[in-house]
């Protein structure tokens, strides 16, 4: 890729992971109890999309990254404050609800949009990336949305890994691994840009606090955080007639005097059942 | 005026036979069909669907609508979506009913977006109001921490429902018609190179497996002598596989060790990854050893029914309501009394899957 790519990862908000969640009726629908409370985290898989299009950035020189998250401005800040430190990026806040009650079409809408207002953004360079689900909504189908409103026809999701070929091609094209059944993956190549990767785990670890890359980071962060629209949601006619938590609580039996055999014998017997 | 429900399924990348779970969705869509008095067409996708069709003879539709050739063997974006929006406009659907396999899980949802209509995925019914008739559909959000049920107003709806939530739909094969529908030129810049299975001494996961085996970090961690045992945890784990045919699942913390230069059970990798970040696999049962039972693991048995735990920590979260038993004891022992108990079944074996394309 002779001018290096310019990838712009989605990625959002959502709950800590340990925390327990409860939802509550509001008149537009199903939220979180005490939603503004609960700490928040960058969603896992659009954290590895963004830590990938870092470490592609860092080897395909001038390359640039850019994180658009639709969120309440308040928790992007929470949030920025750790993960400004990963990685370099530049942030493209949108100040709107990321609860996963939304609906994902709508949320589309406001990253194309967006996308679409970067400026200098080249669609010949241009790689979108995200999560392949969200660990909110977990439907796999907002990037998707996103890749139809840019025009965007090729897609991947579940993406393990990007490979730019060894003879690196001037049009920058890739391999691309998708997850499939079986603990399988699909390989393709790409022609290069554009195209869209909603991407599942990844390769890469969780790249260290730099607090230099923090600081260069928060320099646009935060005008970016101030200047941020609000914008609404649009229900799109999605109407929730009950959100429950999980009924199943199971009353567990805890065995403490058996031995192993007599332990193997009840399970042997329990699954040839 | 009636209703026009769609069932589109695609032919397995193995071969010409349509996967076991589009028969799931078909049953379901057979079955809302009579409820609403609806209309129902098959529509299919893939190299040859010929065979597939035949199958599905007896299902009562009056139109069987296919795109196939070369170009529609594999998944790729630009092609299954050019090919689910024909058959969509051409059946004129207002529910359109497909599996939530890897395939369609990564094309509808753009396809409804070009039909002015809306998608739901990882959808576990779908059920019609037995009055008036209205659409329901349940889902979990927050991965499998909050089930809701919803409704939708935009048409097409396309729901992808998961599989092990309905009967299959069983019937007598027979001669069909088969309506072919050509497509317009569509851009073709990706190209499906093959199938790569993961690196590992062998394929450990079997989605069909009647068995989920979750391995924990403890297996790889110093045990009461001090040390760790790691060759021999994995050889206990790989004769249990083998001895019970069950599918292999490991939480993050074991999985992630791969990344890290740590002692790592070698055939482990992020695709076995069971919880919040990693999968929610469906077997009927699921037992789960050196793995603490920490939330956002278990969130990942949300689809799994009876489950069992062995662990050191009696106060571990399988004891606090997660497991139906928890078995306090050493995993390593325990095992090795489990494989010499279990006589080895005939199961597909790892290496019948199919590997590199
Ligand atoms: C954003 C985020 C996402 C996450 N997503 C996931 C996810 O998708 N999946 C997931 O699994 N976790 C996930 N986690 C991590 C999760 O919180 C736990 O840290 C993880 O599940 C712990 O793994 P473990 O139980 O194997 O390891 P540990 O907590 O280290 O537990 C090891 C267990 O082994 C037992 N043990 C040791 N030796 C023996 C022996 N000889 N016999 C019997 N028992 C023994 C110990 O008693 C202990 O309970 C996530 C965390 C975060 C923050």
């Amino acid at each position: 890729m002779t001018n290096g790519y310019h990838i712009v990862v989605c990625g959002s908000v959502v709950p800590d992971p340990l925390q327990t969640l409860e939802p509550v009726s509001t008149p537009t629908g199903p939220a979180l109890k005490n939603e503004m409370m609960l700490p928040a985290v960058l969603d896992p898989w659009a954290a590895h999309a963004l830590y990938e299009a870092a470490n592609l950035a860092s080897k395909v020189a001038g390359s640039k990254v850019w994180l658009v998250s639709v969120g309440p401005k308040a928790k992007l800040q929470q949030v920025m404050m750790t993960i400004a430190q990963r990685v370099s990026f530049e942030l493209v806040p949108v100040d709107a609800s990321a609860s996963g009650f939304a609906d994902s079409h709508s949320t589309a809408a406001l990253l194309a949009e967006a996308i679409q207002s970067i400026p200098g953004l080249d669609r010949a360079r241009l790689l979108v990336f995200g999560g392949w689900e969200s660990a909110s909504r977990g439907a796999g189908a907002t990037m998707q949305l996103v890749g139809e409103r840019l025009g965007i026809l090729d897609q991947f999701q579940g993406v393990d890994q990007l490979r730019v070929l060894d003879d690196a091609q001037p049009d920058g094209s890739f391999e691309v691994l998708e997850r499939i059944e079986g603990g399988r993956h699909q390989v393709s190549v790409c022609a290069g840009p554009p195209a869209l990767l909603g991407w599942a785990t990844g390769n890469l670890p969780e790249p260290r606090n730099n607090p230099q890359i923090g600081m260069a980071n928060m320099r646009t962060v935060m005008p970016a955080l101030q200047k941020a629209k609000s914008l609404p949601l649009p229900a799109g006619g999605l109407h929730f007639l009950s959100a429950s938590p999980p009924k199943q609580q199971r009353q567990t039996r805890v065995v403490k005097d058996l031995s192993p055999a007599q332990i193997a014998q009840e399970i042997a017997e329990w699954i040839g059942k | 005026m009636s209703q026009n429900i769609l069932f589109l399924a695609h032919v397995s990348e193995a071969g010409n036979a349509l996967p076991k779970a589009s028969y799931e969705v078909l049953g379901a869509a057979v079955k809302l069909t009579k409820q609403l008095g609806a209309n129902l067409t098959i529509g299919l996708i893939g190299e040859d669907v010929a065979a597939a069709a035949e199958t599905i003879a007896a299902a009562g539709t009056e139109r069987i609508l296919a795109v196939s050739g070369p170009d529609f063997a594999t998944a790729r974006y630009a092609s299954d979506a050019a090919a689910a929006e024909a058959i969509c406009r051409s059946a004129a659907a207002d529910l359109i009913l497909a599996p939530a396999s890897s395939r369609f899980m990564r094309v509808l949802p753009g396809v409804a977006h070009r039909l002015n209509g809306c998608a739901d995925t990882h959808v576990t019914s779908l059920e019609a109001d037995a009055v008036n008739g209205e659409l329901r559909a349940a889902r979990w959000y927050y991965r499998q921490r909050i089930e809701t049920v919803i409704r939708r107003d935009a048409r097409p709806w396309i729901v992808l429902l998961e599989p092990g939530c309905e009967a299959a739909w069983t019937g007598m094969p027979g001669p069909v018609k088969i309506e072919k529908l050509s497509l317009p030129k569509f851009a073709t810049r990706t190209t499906v190179t093959g199938i790569r299975a993961p690196q590992s001494d062998a394929q450990t996961i079997r989605p069909d497996a009647d068995l989920l085996f979750v391995a924990g970090a403890g297996w790889t961690k110093k045990q009461s002598d001090g040390k760790t045992h790691v060759p021999e945890a994995e050889k206990l784990i790989l004769d249990f596989l083998r001895a019970a045919g069950s599918s292999l699942g490991g939480s993050k913390s074991l999985v992630d060790q791969s990344g890290e230069s740590q002692a790592v059970l070698r055939f482990m990798t992020h695709l076995n990854q069971v919880g919040q970040t990693g999968s929610t696999p469906r077997h009927p049962k699921g037992l789960s050893m050196c793995c603490h039972g920490e939330e956002p693991h278990v969130v990942g048995w949300r689809f799994i029914n009876e489950r069992r735990a062995v662990n050191l920590d009696p106060n571990c979260g399988w004891a606090r309501g997660k497991a139906d038993v928890l078995y306090v004891a050493d995993a390593f022992e325990v095992l090795a009394n489990l494989n010499a108990r279990l006589t080895p079944v005939a199961q597909s074996s790892p290496e019948a899957m199919p590997q590199e394309a």
